[in-house]
């Protein structure tokens, strides 16, 4: 059975796996092997040489979870897909909950291996998606991991997956801000063509008071916050055309945010063709071009593209 | 001593934002009174190892004094903290079983069927699934719109042959209460919400 001790000094202390409190612990070995820190690990230049091919890489985040994290990755993967001149990559590292391959409409693929490392699943000619969805027999099957397993999968998907040229890759990941997302970050902390973090989130204060954890986790670590989403913003009653509000949005929360210089990207408003959509695979830039909603997420993608490109330029 | 509780009740779910805080917190209200919720925005950086110690702390150090019912929240996944509580908590006591909280959409089912395979390999009994965040009154002309879909958590729960508990509509002034800290259950008690989560207590002792 694997105790932690009770005076843990936390993976990535200098005294991981050397303080007195380690002693006996299970995971004392790789805690002081050093693999958890953030020091010299050949795979972090590896990674930075396979993923050179890629002009931006994005990542999306959120504190808090169900706040449309993968909605808000698909979307956007399909909407900058939708220029067909680009190549875009979507990779899936919720490794307990992978969404990704439901809502790009390719459940039960199957990963293939190559010479050059795994082959992508294709959504389209130029949209190619990674999950650990992808490497479970079932729809029943849990991936039941701690911490050091899991990252050995996200080194395996930054550094195996044969993405090719890629204009976007962008980077789903779980909520919060722990294993999945320190991994994240150190293996891609040569990667220049690193953007940075889309902040994806609900209105309401419970949401919006993760959103600050989120920010002030990216702060600590160094990574750029692009923007972010607000998501489920307001309820259009399909029935009398009247808007409602069903997540009370904090005003003072989201001004809090505007005053630290986060920009808001947009908002999406809440609408059931969004949910049907991600449930049913369904690509709403090209079936659902005419909503309000997909002009408003084209919006926040247009400006995003800018965003990026400004990035690239400086 | 976690040993004397009563009752020990898991709230899982393999998806975020389904609603597990919010259930797990009415559950608790409508068992009995009490809660409260506090937030700082500073986030906590940990890995695995150092979540489980917390865990551990948690289920062992903590004097609850005499109680009936331990209701524990958990986050989104079938990672550390899961398994951290239930080996800790198989240590001194099994738990009687594990609520399951779902919205209707089949991207949320997705994720439950994932969180009822984990508490079949870690041999947790499964009290039911609730279906939250199932339908929307508009206030405007009481339209009722499924938002996330209808009916997953009950076909969730004829799939995988475990107890339907109930349907909890999306309803704007738990959110808030939820927000502000505010007893729902109590102050609302005459909504059809709050007496949906008072069957649903009922009916998670009830064969």
């Amino acid at each position: 059975m694997e105790v932690p001790p009770e005076h843990c000094p936390g993976v990535e202390s200098a005294d991981a796996g050397k303080a007195d409190a380690c002693a006996g612990c299970p995971n004392r070995g790789i805690c002081s092997s050093g693999d958890l820190q953030t020091g010299p690990d050949p795979k972090v230049a590896e990674i930075a040489a396979k993923l050179m091919n890629v002009k931006h890489i994005v990542l999306v985040m959120s504190g808090k979870g169900g706040v449309g994290k993968s909605t808000v990755s698909s979307l956007l993967a399909r909407y900058l897909a939708t220029d067909k001149t680009v190549n875009v990559g979507l990779l899936d590292v919720d490794i307990c909950g992978p969404s990704i391959p439901k809502t790009m409409g390719v459940e039960g693929e199957e990963v293939h291996q190559s010479m050059s490392g795994w082959s992508p699943i294709y959504v389209s000619d130029n949209l190619s998606v990674m999950s650990c969805g992808f490497l479970l027999s079932s729809a029943d099957d849990a991936v039941i991991w701690r911490g050091p397993k899991k990252n050995t999968i996200i080194k395996q998907f930054l550094a195996d997956v044969d993405w090719d040229r890629l204009d976007y890759l962008v980077v789903d990941t779980p909520p919060g801000t722990s294993d999945e997302h320190l991994s994240l970050v150190s293996y891609l902390k040569q990667c220049s063509n690193l953007r940075g973090v889309i902040i994806v989130t609900t209105p309401q204060e419970i949401a919006l008071m993760d959103v600050r954890k989120q920010i002030d986790f990216c702060r600590r670590v160094g990574l750029n916050v692009l923007g972010v989403v607000e998501n489920m913003t307001a309820f259009l009653c399909p029935n009398c055309h009247k808007e409602s509000t069903i997540f009370k949005p904090s005003v003072d929360g989201m001004n809090q945010l505007l005053e630290k210089g986060i920009p808001l990207l947009g908002r999406i408003p809440l609408d059931p063709m969004i949910g049907k959509a991600c449930d049913e695979a369904i690509d709403v830039f090209e079936n659902n071009k005419d909503s309000k909603t997909i002009t408003a997420f084209e919006a926040i993608g247009h400006h995003l593209v800018k965003v990026l490109n400004d990035l690239n330029h400086e | 001593m976690i040993s004397d509780v009563k009752h020990v009740v898991l709230v899982l779910s393999g998806k975020g934002g389904v609603g597990k805080s919010t259930v797990a917190v009415q559950l608790a209200l409508a068992l009995t009174h009490g809660g409260n919720y506090k937030g700082k925005d500073s986030a906590v950086i940990w890995r695995g190892p150092k979540k489980n110690a917390m865990i551990r702390q948690f289920l062992t150090d903590v004097n609850w004094g005499e109680l009936d019912y331990l209701i524990v929240d958990t986050p989104p996944g079938t990672s550390d903290e899961h398994i951290s509580v239930v080996e800790c908590l198989k240590e001194f006591r099994n738990p009687d079983g594990a609520v399951l909280v779902t919205t209707p959409q089949a991207l949320s089912i997705g994720d439950v069927r994932r969180e009822i395979t984990f508490c079949r390999k870690g041999n947790i009994n499964i009290l039911g699934v609730v279906e939250n965040m199932s339908g929307y009154v508009c206030p405007h002309c009481s339209d009722c719109t499924n938002i996330f879909s209808t009916g997953g958590g009950e076909s969730l729960a004829k799939y995988a042959n475990i107890k339907f508990l109930g349907r909890i509509p999306i309803d704007t002034q738990l959110g808030e209460c939820t927000d502000d800290g505010i007893d729902f259950i109590h102050n609302f008690k005459n909504s059809e919400t709050a007496q949906r989560f008072d069957s649903l207590a009922k009916n998670l002792f009830n064969e």
